[in-house]
């Protein structure tokens, strides 16, 4: 018997309980006189109620159980080691453990086994064994004893129904809980990584340097560059060539759906705009790197300007382009929005359609749309894809479009692949810079926030 | 059509009503000759000829759905923002066509004003409100005379006084009456010839709707008015001529203590005593 397969007699039996409670308090409003005959709760809550009382408290006990046993067994068996086989260092523990884990569980390894190697794999399967009933044994007890309780509280002036509720909130609560914690959890460990980094760089350097060449080092001492000035300025280029095509572009794509287009062409026109959103950025990466940049560069040779096949201006197109739908769809929700009657007034005012549209529609709309400019420009720091294919990859402080460049998300990239030594400077600068995007994108997220907020306490 | 027969509109006197049915000999505004409309393949107007006279109020009433609105919205061409909305027969202006090709609807708008049945100030601040029309129509040469048009605009919708020292907030910020005046406001501002109504009280309290009320006898001296709204006592109490409309007909057009106290036609009769609507 497996874990899964307790799992699923809990399952089974929470059924069962389900049913018991239904059925009980069904005959007990049956039962009741005719005065006070109903019961305070719809026989589905006092079934759910049994159910839940019989399952929750096993499913933690359980659940609190798998994640304690193995670290309790493995002390044991450590303690028991280290006194037949003298001390050992930390490493040479974990590759015996690994051992000792896998003869215990069957696998066999690869050389012979020691004896030593042996009682301590039989010892643990020993505890494993002993912990598998107890658990079972505990578990079952308490499914029962939930039951019993749930059970014997059925009466018709219980609130079941009540009680559904109160589980039913905590249980929401705990969910928005996990959401929460993960997030805590990501930005502590990351703040913890950078300050590793930061004990290698300091801060300084790191957000003033002008120099971007983290030499590789075997001896995990912190050579050459870390500035990231030059790689924030090829963000910054990337994103904005993107905005300048995608902002006016779905803009004017949003407010040709909503006001002009007939229902007929909108049917048609939208769904096809928004499977640009769904192509993945990889995607657009290769026909950055295969078709536009090529294109853009022999314009650039016949009007004679120097434009590299892969540059700012090629990856902030083609990212412009896969953003179009990101601003037009989001906008043409907002813009939709803006009611009627206030399209009415204006018009009746000797307004045409594009007056309304630009002196009372679009400020209306202002704030969803500031929102999303600003979640697409969140999207244009964040991407990754396009800018690896089609940035050209070099991380020199400059400002024109048409030159290579390098930004923080190609950057983290590059620093994590290949065979890295994780706890080396050149690694963990990769923490620094994804919490420098991190507080980028937020301070994005803040900005657009406030300016709706103000917007709305002007306008509400 | 009598047309030809204009004479000056400043005959209105102050007390309404007995004054204006002596007055039918008047010159005519707006003329309505056989309009039909239809929403796609329904036709919500089933032919209605009206005249319209100078600086009188004139009000629709009618049951719901007859097409009051509808016919409202042929008057400033309302109807032309409408998906699937068609019109036909001609409407004149002081004796211009109004679905003439070569006519401006902006124009036309402009001097057509409306006031709808929800207040719908605009999210901007009191004067911008008033603003809106006289900026995009060029009306003011410079920022006082601007300021000139929003007090006067104001005074005369009987606001000034109450919004003076908060022009700079929000419209929307106001009371639902307040809100329905500044929309009035907002409509003379452009200094149009005629103002059409849309039940504009049907959303305000009583004291709201008596303010509206005088603000319509008021404005009728500079202005003419056609008002739809469902209550008989308004219609009694604001209006010189009645109309009846019934199911995209026009039944019956009367001075208003006429239609009454002694209605021609029996639809009318069965509307005004209550039996149906
Ligand atoms: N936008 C529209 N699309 C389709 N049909 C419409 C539209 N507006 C009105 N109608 C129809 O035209 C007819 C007249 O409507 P209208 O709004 O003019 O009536 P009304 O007399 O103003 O009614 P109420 O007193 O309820 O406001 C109704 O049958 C209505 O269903
Ligand atoms: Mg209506």
């Amino acid at each position: 018997m497996t874990n899964w397969m307790l799992v699923a007699v809990l399952l089974g039996v929470m059924a069962v309980a389900y049913h018991l409670g239904l059925t009980r308090s069904r005959v007990m409003a049956r039962a009741g006189n005719a005065r006070r005959a109903a019961m305070h709760s719809r026989p589905g809550y006092y079934g759910a109620l049994v159910a839940l009382w019989c399952g929750l408290p096993a499913f933690l006990v359980f659940a609190v159980w798998n994640i304690a046993e193995p670290s309790l067994i493995r002390n044991a068996v450590v303690t028991m080691l280290s006194s037949e086989a003298g001390t050992m260092t930390s490493q040479q523990v974990g590759i015996a453990m690994q051992r000792i884990e896998s003869i215990a569980s069957g696998f066999g390894v690869a050389g012979d086994v020691t004896p030593v190697e042996a009682a301590a794999a039989a010892e643990m399967a020993r505890l494993q064994a002993i912990g598998f009933y107890t658990k079972i044994a505990l578990v079952m007890a308490i499914v029962l004893g939930g039951l019993v309780f749930a059970y014997r509280r059925i009466k018709p002036d219980f609130r079941a129904r009540n009680h559904v509720e109160q589980i039913v909130r905590i249980a929401m609560f705990l969910a928005s809980g996990v959401a929460i914690l993960t997030t805590v959890g990501i930005v502590l460990s990351m703040v913890s990584e950078t300050l590793r980094f930061f004990s290698f760089v300091s801060p300084l350097d790191f957000f003033f340097g002008t120099v971007w060449d983290p030499r590789f080092s075997t001896t995990g001492a912190a050579g050459g560059g870390y500035g990231i000035l030059p790689l924030l300025s090829g963000t910054l280029l990337v994103s904005v060539v993107a905005m300048t095509v995608a902002v006016p572009v779905g803009l004017m794509t949003a407010i040709f759906l909503a006001e002009y287009a007939t229902p007929r062409f909108r049917s048609i026109a939208k769904p096809v705009i928004e499977v640009l959103a769904g192509i993945p950025t990889i995607v657009y990466g290769v026909f950055a790197l295969i078709v536009v940049g090529p294109f853009f560069s022999s314009v650039g040779a016949a009007i004679g300007l120097e434009i590299r096949a892969t540059s700012a201006l090629t990856a902030g197109f083609v990212m412009g382009i896969m953003l179009i739908p990101f601003i037009s769809s989001l906008s043409d929700d907002i813009i939709t929005q803006v009611p009627r009657s206030l399209r009415d007034a204006s018009m009746g005012l000797g307004a045409t359609r594009s007056e309304t549209i630009r002196r009372v529609v679009l400020p209306a709309a202002l704030p969803g749309v500031v929102g999303a400019v600003l979640l697409a420009a969140s999207r244009a720091i964040g991407e990754t894809m396009i800018v690896v294919l089609a940035a050209g990859n070099s991380p020199v402080l400059q400002g024109n479009p048409f030159e290579a460049v390098s930004t923080v998300t190609v950057t983290i990239v590059n620093q994590l692949t290949g065979d890295q030594d994780f706890a080396s400077p050149q690694s963990l600068v990769a923490f620094a810079l994804g919490l420098t995007l991190f507080v980028i994108t937020l301070g994005l997220n803040v900005v657009a926030l406030y300016i709706v907020r103000k917007y709305r306490e002007q306008y509400d | 059509m009598n047309m030809a027969n204009s004479q000056p509109g400043s005959m209105m006197t102050n007390t309404l009503g007995k004054a204006a049915s002596q007055q039918m000999s008047r010159e005519v505004t707006v003329s309505a000759q056989d309009v039909k409309v239809y929403y796609g393949d329904t036709q919500a107007i089933k032919g209605i000829n009206l005249d319209i006279y100078r600086n009188e109020v004139i009000a629709f009433i009618g049951p719901s759905g007859c097409g009051k609105s509808t016919f409202l919205r042929v008057l400033n061409r309302m109807n032309d923002t409408i998906d699937g909305c068609r019109v036909e027969g001609k409407v004149t202006l002081d004796g211009e066509d109004i679905y003439d090709k070569s006519l401006d609807v902006v124009l036309l708008r402009a001097r057509v004003g409306m006031v709808f049945q929800k207040p719908n100030p605009f999210p901007k601040s009191i004067f911008e409100n008033i603003a809106y029309g006289p900026r995009l129509h060029g009306l003011a040469s410079s920022k006082t005379d601007l300021e000139g048009i929003v007090e006067s605009s104001l005074k005369r919708a009987g606001l000034w006084n109450e919004v003076k020292d908060r022009l700079d907030q929000p419209g929307t910020g106001l009371s639902g009456g307040q809100q329905q005046r500044l929309c009035i406001a907002r409509t003379i501002a452009v200094s149009p010839e005629m103002i059409l109504m849309d039940e504009p009280c049907s959303a305000l309290d009583p004291i709201a709707t008596a303010k509206v009320e005088e603000l319509i006898s008021e404005l009728s001296r500079e202005y003419t008015i056609a008002i739809v709204t469902h209550s008989m006592q308004q219609a009694a109490r604001v209006s010189h001529r009645t109309a009846y409309f019934h199911l995209g007909d026009l039944i019956e057009v009367n001075a208003t203590d006429k239609v009454f106290t002694q209605p021609e036609h029996e639809l009318t009769e069965a509307y005004i005593t209550g039996r149906f609507g």
